[in-house]
């Protein structure tokens, strides 16, 4: 006899959203976590004494408005606080900035260049009509385009109808969107060098691809998503970083009802006549339920849990072809004072500037040979980084008067000539910190612990195959009805019994939670 | 004329990036520091925010008689309030209906400082004729800065000379910041963790400076009207001229609120001695009240439908909106809505309203005005409970 109705392995963001949905319609719900705490890679942890690191991932942007409704987390203790501005040191010692307020952003960039302060503007607009264009997607179960069961049907024609509301010249610009580079995108907008690396940058967060790689422009638009929520945007800085997101969902699930089990890792999926009845933990106990949802990427989730007998041949495959190629990692320092940048003019603006993004991106070129680095198995030496003070938006983030530090770096590749090691990992943070002494000399000086997560560290804690923050690359080939594979794009598996939620299935990667709520409504129509 | 600044605008005036100047009173005061108050409104909800709040009205009442006199005026039992304690109260003309409202603060057993939005002298003085007291007002010479937000107590105690941990919620004591000498109290209209420093003009800039310094650590930061606003509104506290008319300057009836009309019933001890109004509202005690000034929350379906009917995304008042918008029931107007707001922490569009019996009561569904493109529609809404927001914080 089953003691639930619903197991959930992982704790990630959208284990826990999948898990509150059916707690909330009645489920009795368990979420099997291996690590201590919940949240995947969306955790805040203490690595060096009264400094919380929000360790891997540290904005957000694309939580889902109807989660955030649905499950009332503001209630459960979620609060973003804004991030107002981004801002870009170039090499020759000036800088480009994008702040909150739309005109203070035109003079800036018309600083620059005149024409491209007029070109942001109507580039804005466009980016928010192909985002409104787009976005009913996200909340779509992907619909089959060769089934002709009724559900596809209908879904294969909302989405037709969708595109020739658009009219034609929206038309054209999403269809360049979705096949060009983000480079060449830009390039048809913009001449600021500065301006088109901090957009491109966009481009490429999280995949193995350089910002000439056909394709990236798409990951620009999925990146705008947020904007378009207005004052509902989930955008800025989780208060207690991203491990505050999670611990308010996780606190939702709680109100109604799910239990979450720590230290608790699924060795395997008890499979018996086709059909997923249960999990095997590491401690060797048994648990039994009448559905398992997997919130593991498609690696993890079909090539470790389940035998690979017990699944089709294709649909293996498929799997072992998904691309999860990690090519980033973050380099989190704790700091006894603020950084000196140097490309900050007045004295006056340095908090202005330092509360918001600070994006290394002086150019497409320099994200690109960046990425040349990598492509032939080797960290960037110079790579692009998007860093935040935590501290300055949440002072709880440190002791007063202490500040932290969150720098996403790319690109590490996880498959590294010669494989990661403690010499290559610290070589790896020293490139980062050298880059980044050379726009603020006094960084060596203030640093009192630094924590360097390679690829394969984030593989090791996070269980994110090929440490890939998106739980498998968003490009075009594994977006909407072919992720995580054709024909089970709608949560299903082919086993019996056996759902997936994670970000490696529609609509991808980010803290949306969009996964977890989607396949929780598929499982309780199921259910029924 | 030009409007004058605070004895805090040498400082604030350098630090206004808007200049949006707001006028309260006689003086100016920054609306937001920032173009936007976005971050300064979440000061107030997670670091400190510091505001001048400098042209409040603040009156001394002292003497044999100073606590009879306080208690003919104002609606609450001044007896019940202990030296160090700090009363939130109303005060009403012989008909029973709000002049104004403020703290009282005990500071000693015949001393209390009073504040108000309006200025209330002559109302006072005639108030305590025949008595032995003295009234001063002290509006002009007296600076005030609200530091309200978790961070706002650890900012406190490092400049503090007496020990400030133990200050209660409504509770006031003389006290030093460094070498200053300064009044502390802890309130404010924030909702949320706070205090108010009273001091004299004199020492206004080297407290301003001291918090400032000792604060940085903690993320102080100089907050506006404009944020102000929206964290009121989400404490559910009302503001004169906006959510209700004094009866000073009410021209008809319907524009005069009694104690009871605008939620402040447990404001009025009507088992005390004789003080002023109290005849019309034991009397307006017996009827069953017509009005009630409540909180609704506008739903967010509601609002997207409407919205989506023109191709757009709900667009949602950022800062608190001080303007009235009707309330229905199908045809039926039922009351209005005085203020309202788009919650940055609760995630949801919050108002201030007045409605009729027997709509005022929790649940109860309305519909609100709403106008999209130019065209009238309705949003539905639910009266629910304020404070919208209530950290534990506030009271701990």
């Amino acid at each position: 006899m089953p003691s639930y109705d619903t197991l959930i392995i992982g704790g990630g963001h959208n284990g826990l959203v999948n898990a509150a949905y059916l707690a909330r319609a009645g489920k009795k719900v368990l979420v099997l976590e291996k690590r201590h705490l919940v949240g995947g890679a969306a955790v805040t942890e203490e690595i060096y004494p009264g400094f919380k690191f929000t360790e891997f991932s540290y904005v957000v942007s694309l939580l889902r408005p109807e989660i955030v409704r649905d499950l009332n987390l503001p209630a459960h203790g979620l609060e973003i606080l804004p991030l107002p501005s981004t801002f870009t040191p170039m090499l020759n010692g000036d800088y480009i900035a994008f702040w909150d307020d739309h005109e203070e952003t035109h003079n800036e960039i018309a600083r620059h260049s005149r024409k491209d302060a007029d070109a942001y503007d109507e580039y804005g607009r466009l980016m928010y009509h192909m985002a409104k264009a787009v976005r009913p997607i996200i909340g779509m179960i992907p619909p089959d385009p060769t089934s002709l069961s009724p559900n596809d049907l209908r879904g294969m024609l909302k989405m037709g109808m969708h595109m020739r509301g658009l009219g034609e010249e929206k038309f054209y610009q999403l269809f360049k969107l979705m096949t060009m580079s983000s480079g060449d995108y830009l390039d048809e907008w913009f001449e600021t060098d500065a301006l088109k690396g901090t957009k491109a940058a966009s481009g490429i967060i999280g995949t193995f691809m350089g910002p000439r790689s056909p394709g990236t422009a798409y990951v620009l638009l999925h990146h705008y998503m947020g904007e378009i929520d207005g004052a509902f945007r989930a955008w800025g800085f989780a208060k207690g970083g991203t491990g505050g997101i999670s611990n308010s969902i996780a606190n939702a699930a709680r109100s109604f009802g799910a239990e979450i089990r720590c230290n608790a890792g699924v060795a395997h999926v008890i499979v018996k006549n086709g059909r997923a009845v249960g999990v095997a933990l590491d401690n060797g106990d048994e648990i039994y339920a009448n559905v398992i949802v997997s919130s593991l990427d498609p690696k993890r989730t079909f090539l470790k849990l389940i035998d690979e007998k017990e699944l089709p041949n294709d649909f293996v495959n498929d799997i072992k072809r998904y691309k999860t190629r990690g090519s980033s990692g973050k380099v989190n320092l704790a700091l006894d004072a603020l950084p000196n940048f140097t490309a900050i003019p007045k004295k006056e603006m340095v908090m202005q500037t330092l509360r918001g993004a600070i994006s290394i991106s002086p150019s497409v070129e320099y994200l690109e040979r960046a990425y040349d680095d990598a492509k032939y198995g080797n960290f960037s030496q110079r790579p692009y980084m998007d860093m935040i003070i935590p501290s300055l938006i949440d002072p709880g983030m440190a002791p007063p008067g202490k500040h932290v530090m969150s720098i996403f770096v790319q690109y590490a590749p996880y498959n590294l000539n010669g494989g990661w090691n403690n010499e290559q990992r610290d070589a790896f943070g020293d490139a980062v910190i050298d880059t980044l002494s050379q726009f603020a000399p006094n960084l060596k000086e203030i640093i009192l612990h630094r924590q360097v997560l390679t690829p394969w560290d984030i593989e090791q804690i996070t269980g994110l195959t090929e440490g890939n923050i998106f739980a498998g690359e968003l490009a075009l080939h594994q977006l909407f009805f072919l992720r995580p594979s054709p024909q089970w794009a709608n949560y299903r598996t082919p086993l019996h019994n056996f759902y997936q939620c994670g970000s490696g299935t529609h609509p991808g990667g980010g803290i949306m939670g969009a996964g977890g709520r989607l396949a929780a409504m598929e499982i309780l129509k199921d259910s029924k | 004329m030009i409007l004058p600044g605070t004895p805090f605008h040498p400082r604030t005036s350098d630090l206004c990036q808007p200049h949006n100047w707001r006028r309260w009173g006689k003086y100016i005061v920054a609306g937001s520091y920032e173009l936007s108050p976005e971050r300064e409104y979440w000061a107030i909800r997670n670091s400190a925010g510091l505001l001048d709040t400098s042209p409040l009205n603040k009156y001394i009442f002292q003497g044999k008689d100073a606590t009879r006199v306080v208690n003919r005026i104002i609606t609450r039992d001044v007896n019940k309030c202990a030296v160090g304690q700090v009363m939130y109260t109303t005060w009403c003309d012989e008909n029973g209906k709000v002049i104004d409202d403020g703290t009282v603060h005990r500071v000693e057993e015949n001393l209390f400082f009073v504040t108000s939005a309006d200025p209330n002298y002559r109302w006072f003085c005639e108030n305590a004729n025949g008595f032995d007291v003295t009234l001063q007002d002290v509006s002009d010479t007296t600076a005030a800065l609200a530091l309200q937000g978790p961070n706002a107590r650890k900012i406190l105690q490092t400049l503090a000379r007496a020990e400030m941990d133990s200050l209660r919620y409504f509770s006031v004591m003389p006290n030093h910041l460094r070498e200053i000498p300064i009044m502390l109290s802890r309130t404010g209209y924030t909702g949320d963790l706070g205090y108010e420093i009273w001091m004299e003009n004199k020492y206004a800039l080297d407290v301003w400076d001291l918090l400032m310094e000792v604060g940085d650590a903690y993320g102080i930061t100089p907050i506006g009207i404009l944020a102000l606003d929206i964290a009121r509104v989400e404490a559910g506290l009302m503001l004169i001229e906006t959510d209700y008319t004094s009866v000073r300057k009410a021209v008809i009836p319907d524009q005069m609120s009694s104690p009871y009309e605008l939620g402040l019933g447990w404001t009025v001890a009507l088992d005390k001695e004789n003080f002023v109004g109290k005849r019309a509202l034991v009397q307006e005690n017996r009827r069953a009240p017509e009005w009630r000034f409540v909180g609704i929350e506008i739903e967010w379906d509601s609002l997207e439908e409407i919205y989506a009917r023109k191709n757009l995304h709900p667009h949602l008042p950022l800062q608190t909106v001080r303007e009235s918008v009707p309330l229905y029931d199908g045809d039926n107007q039922i009351g209005y809505v005085s203020s309202r707001c788009w919650s940055p922490l609760l995630k949801k569009y919050i108002a201030l309203a007045h409605l009729r019996a027997p709509y005022f009561e929790i649940g109860s569904r309305v519909e609100m005005e709403v106008t999209v493109e130019h065209e009238r529609q309705r949003a539905r809404a639910v009266v629910g409970k304020t404070p919208f927001y209530n950290p534990e914080r506030k009271r701990k």
